[in-house]
């Protein structure tokens, strides 16, 4: 069969209408995804328009304070404990000394008490993260509501994010979270069942307990911690996390980087301010 | 033609290759997958539906699974309400699995059958089942 360039372009043409047309046509055919509309937030759930945490550095005092608010977050959240072995630990939320906390203003003549002691840190749901902006698969998100997300179904795993986070908020899986440690006991002592852990290879951090707001309820930490952790709306001028930050002196991770972090820690309890 | 006796015969015997697993398998159909329901859960239900029909379920769940998925992490929407107008708690661990206990009898049942390995149970925590 013999055609010349006229021909050929006309068929070529026709069916490339026809297979468009085709697509189309079968696509609205087939039942779509499913509609907005049927989806709608839980009425329980706790809005704000930007949360942020108050944490009040004179009511941690004793092992127990910390490791009780660090435990109600790891357990909820099925976070795996790595004991002796820092290259793979994945963390939440942890303490540091002053000096890792708020470097920089640390000082020869600061209070002994000061400079041993511990601050609890945990993701700081900046108002304008770094990890959101190197994200190359858009996993990690800033919500509405000013929580910065970590969706686990998207991540690559490439760890920008945990090379753009001056707060060292982010953890790698190295190794399977559901695997043993090196005693050959499970990394997740008691799994939560209503709580995915993660696999391997993705970053995690603390997500301000999303799935508890979702559901009315204050974020772990903070309810575990006997008002050492104030959760509120940064927004609200009546929010009790508020009330705190105008009554009392409070500084924040690092600000002169710019990512305008939301956790304020009370320093020196009331009777200094 | 050159060489038109090799090329037929190669041909010949590609096709007699190429269809070999055709061939090999006629008449041995294999036995259909029987997803079971028969959980604790399921049977105590006065009215014995999922969240949408049974058809919709079978062609669609893994669109819905996905749209649930992105309704909840992304936009924080965690209702979902049926054609009926039943509502729903979007949680692929807490509202599917909690009827669908039997993971291994309902899900792997047809996900074997057609070899399909969806990736949900690397980090969601499927029930436990007593058969292993």
């Amino acid at each position: 069969m013999s055609m010349n360039r006229r021909q050929f372009l006309k068929i070529a043409g026709a069916s490339t209408v026809l297979g468009l047309g085709g697509a189309s046509v079968v696509n609205s055919l087939r039942r779509g995804g499913l509609e907005a509309s049927q989806m709608s937030p839980d009425p329980r759930g706790l809005v704000a328009k930007r949360w942020g945490f108050v944490v009040d550095v004179s009511k941690l005092t004793t092992e127990e304070d910390y490791k009780r608010c660090t435990d109600a977050c790891h357990n909820i959240h099925n976070v795996p404990v790595f004991k002796n072995d820092n290259l793979h630990e994945v963390k939440w939320i942890w303490k540091e000394p002053f000096e890792n906390t708020f470097p920089g203003i640390e000082h020869e003549y600061m209070s002994h008490e000061f400079k041993e002691k511990n601050f609890l840190v945990f993701c700081n749901h900046c108002a304008k993260p770094a990890c959101v902006k190197v994200c190359p698969t858009k996993a990690t998100f800033k919500r509405k509501d000013g929580i910065v997300m970590q969706d686990m179904h998207r991540c690559i795993g490439c760890r920008f994010c945990m090379a753009a986070c001056p707060f060292g908020a982010r953890s790698f899986n190295y190794l399977d979270p559901r695997g043993n440690d090196i005693d050959g006991k499970p990394l997740i002592k008691v799994e939560n069942k209503t709580f995915p852990t993660r696999m391997i290879g993705v970053v995690e951090k603390c997500t301000a307990c999303y799935e508890r707001l979702a559901i009315g309820q204050q974020p772990a930490c903070a309810e575990a911690s006997n008002g050492a952790i104030v959760f509120g709306d940064l927004e609200d001028p009546n929010s009790e996390a508020r009330k705190i930050i105008a009554t009392k002196y409070t500084i924040r991770r690092k600000p002169e980087l710019g990512t305008q972090p939301s956790i304020y820690y009370v320093i020196g309890g009331s009777e200094h301010a | 033609m050159y060489n038109g006796g090799k090329i037929i015969a190669g041909l010949v015997v590609f096709l007699a290759f190429f269809t070999f697993p055709f061939y090999y398998n006629l008449g041995k159909a294999n036995a259909r997958p029987e997803p079971k329901l028969n959980t604790p859960v399921i049977q105590q239900l006065a009215e014995k539906k999922c969240v949408e029909s049974k058809d919709v379920m079978r062609s669609d769940h893994m669109q819905i699974l996905n749209d649930w998925r992105d309704s909840v992490v992304r936009d924080g929407n965690r209702i979902y309400v049926n054609a009926e107008g039943k509502r729903y708690t979007m949680s692929l661990q807490n509202t599917c699995m909690n009827c669908h206990s039997n993971k291994k009898e309902f899900c792997d049942k047809c996900h074997n059958y057609m070899a399909v390995k969806p990736y949900c149970w690397n980090c969601h925590i499927q029930p436990k089942e007593d058969k292993s």
